[in-house]
């Protein structure tokens, strides 16, 4: 049959050759990665034949222990706990960070106050404000939020600061020659401006906070993947432990994934990267 | 010139500069210059001469170390929002907001003078299409070509029906064609509107073709010439008065 339709921009002549022949290039451009994972789980493999199984377990047990994980509600409920511990952490550091980001980025004063104390408290560990967090607060969700807060925000108001203090003063003449009023400007120059150094906070911080908010849920929670984390470890549990882990990395890319959805959407007046170094 | 008569008035206008170390710069040192309404005025100069720092001092950006600037008899920075849709500027660079499309860029001043959706939307749309821009109104500015990113950058100009408008080395950067063409929308559409312009540029020759006065900067800015452009002179007469004007530059003379 004629395939020229596709060729002059109609619908394919055969719906479903296509999608095959499309499913076939995806695979095709991401055969690399596939490789490495596939050479990665064979040298695990080989591995759990010579050591113990509670050092390193064969990928059908921790294949096992992820399917027993996603298939229960009880542990699914563990894990959405963590991820809205996650989620309700970064909303409010966000905000928060956003609006410190946005003062720093538009007062010349609040900057000077603000940007070397926000680059003291980024020198301060995530564990130091776990002991922090457990000897000021008693109740667990606050201490998970507070830690999460700290770690995350001076992030957000930092990369958001620096968005903010990019974006070419010929725009802001441009536009103050129309004599626009402060809300205006902030509405029509800042705010879309800094969705760039927004989004790649978002970025930044995700993989943070999933690393922080587990360190915070070691401590004195019931619920959560650190909590089941410390269970697995403390009864030698090595496939729980790494299914744990896998559950918790695929919530990050998933995320990740939609961050960047989001990302193609909202900067698409971009221009379309140009290649890098590497040949 | 009557005060009352003139446009745009600066008179004894100084603009020093303090850098951080303690350093004076005089950028601009005792400028006059007066203009008519409906004048189209063309300043030409040295790099250096303090055209970018005049420009700021017009838009009222920044306001003059010493001296006075007045455009239609306020003083565009300490009365700034009185110039709402008073001025329209074109810029060397095109400055559009790479968020925006072409219809979204051309349309930002009215968004800012808060006229509704759909008007924006048509006086922006007759714009472009006067700039011969018809079909690209939804493309980025990095989907346009340099030339076509200066036309958006003149239709966000015009939507404003400005009293004054203001380029600055608006056609520099492009190629001598390009430049050519958009000179000439651009006068045509300055001259239809009969409005006052003011319109700084390094190229003698475009000075002498836009203009209907030229006025020589010195460096450090202030008025080296003042005079009338002829307008039927021979190709030979403008090389000449190029010279003239050249050598005047190079100077760095008053003349009288």
């Amino acid at each position: 049959m004629e395939t020229g339709a596709a060729r002059t921009g109609g619908p394919p002549a055969h719906p479903r050759g296509a999608w095959r022949s499309r499913a076939g290039a995806v695979l095709s451009a991401r055969k690399e990665p596939i490789i490495s994972f596939l050479v990665i789980l064979a040298g695990w493999q080989t591995l759990s034949f010579f050591l113990p199984p509670y050092l390193v377990p064969g990928v059908t047990v921790i294949v096992a222990a992820f399917i027993e994980i996603v298939t229960s509600l009880s542990l699914l409920g563990d894990a959405f706990t963590t991820m809205g511990r996650i989620f309700l952490g970064l909303v409010l550091a966000f905000v928060s960070g956003a609006v410190l980001g946005v003062f720093m980025g538009l007062t010349h004063t609040v900057e000077k106050y603000t940007l070397p104390v926000l680059h003291f408290i980024m020198g301060i560990p995530a564990l130091s404000w776990v002991v922090f967090a457990i000897i000021w607060f008693s109740h667990v969700e606050t201490r998970i939020a507070f830690i999460l807060l700290a770690g995350c925000l001076p992030n957000y108001a930092l990369i958001i600061h620096d968005g903010i203090k990019s974006i070419s003063k010929e725009y802001l003449d441009m536009l103050r020659a129309m004599r626009p009023t402060r809300n205006q400007l902030l509405t029509k120059l800042v705010l879309p401006g800094m969705i760039p150094a927004v989004l790649t906070a978002w970025k930044v911080n995700l993989g943070l906070a999933a690393r922080v908010v587990i360190v915070a849920e070691l401590v004195g929670t019931t619920r959560g993947v650190g909590n089941k984390l410390l269970l697995a470890q403390e009864l030698f549990e090595m496939p729980k432990a790494i299914a744990w882990t896998l559950v918790l990395v695929a919530f990050l890319l998933i995320t990740q994934l939609v961050i960047l959805t989001l990302e193609h959407k909202l900067l698409r007046w971009r221009p379309a990267k140009q290649g890098g170094m590497a040949t | 010139m009557s005060a009352a008569d003139a446009v745009i008035r600066m008179q004894d206008v100084r603009m020093v500069f303090t850098s951080v170390d303690g350093d004076r710069f005089t950028a601009v040192d005792g400028l006059n210059l007066d203009v008519g309404s409906g004048d189209i005025v063309a300043i030409v100069g040295k790099t250096g001469c303090g055209k970018s720092t005049t420009f700021n001092l017009l838009l009222g950006l920044d306001p003059p170390t010493s001296g006075s600037v007045t455009l239609l008899g306020h003083d565009p920075y300490r009365e700034f929002d009185f110039f709402r849709s008073k001025l329209g500027v074109i810029f060397q660079t095109d400055r559009l907001l790479p968020w925006r499309t072409a219809l979204e860029n051309a349309r930002v001043g009215l968004e800012i003078l808060g006229y509704g959706d759909r008007e924006q939307n048509d006086v922006a749309r007759h714009w472009l299409h006067k700039l011969e821009l018809q079909g690209f109104e939804d493309a980025y500015p990095h989907e346009l070509s340099g030339g076509m990113r200066q036309r958006v950058g003149m239709a966000r100009a015009f939507c404003l029906s400005p009293e004054i408008f203001f380029a600055d080395e608006a056609f520099g950067h492009l190629d001598q064609s390009t430049a050519r063409r958009l000179r000439e929308i651009f006068l045509d559409l300055v001259t239809e509107s009969r409005k006052t312009c003011l319109l700084i540029t390094h190229n003698i020759h475009e000075a002498l073709e836009i203009g209907s006065r030229l006025v020589i900067l010195g460096k450090p800015g202030r008025v080296l010439a003042d005079m009338e452009t002829p307008t039927n002179a021979t190709r030979a007469e403008l090389a000449e008065l190029e010279d003239r004007v050249l050598d005047i530059i190079e100077n760095n003379q008053a003349v009288r």
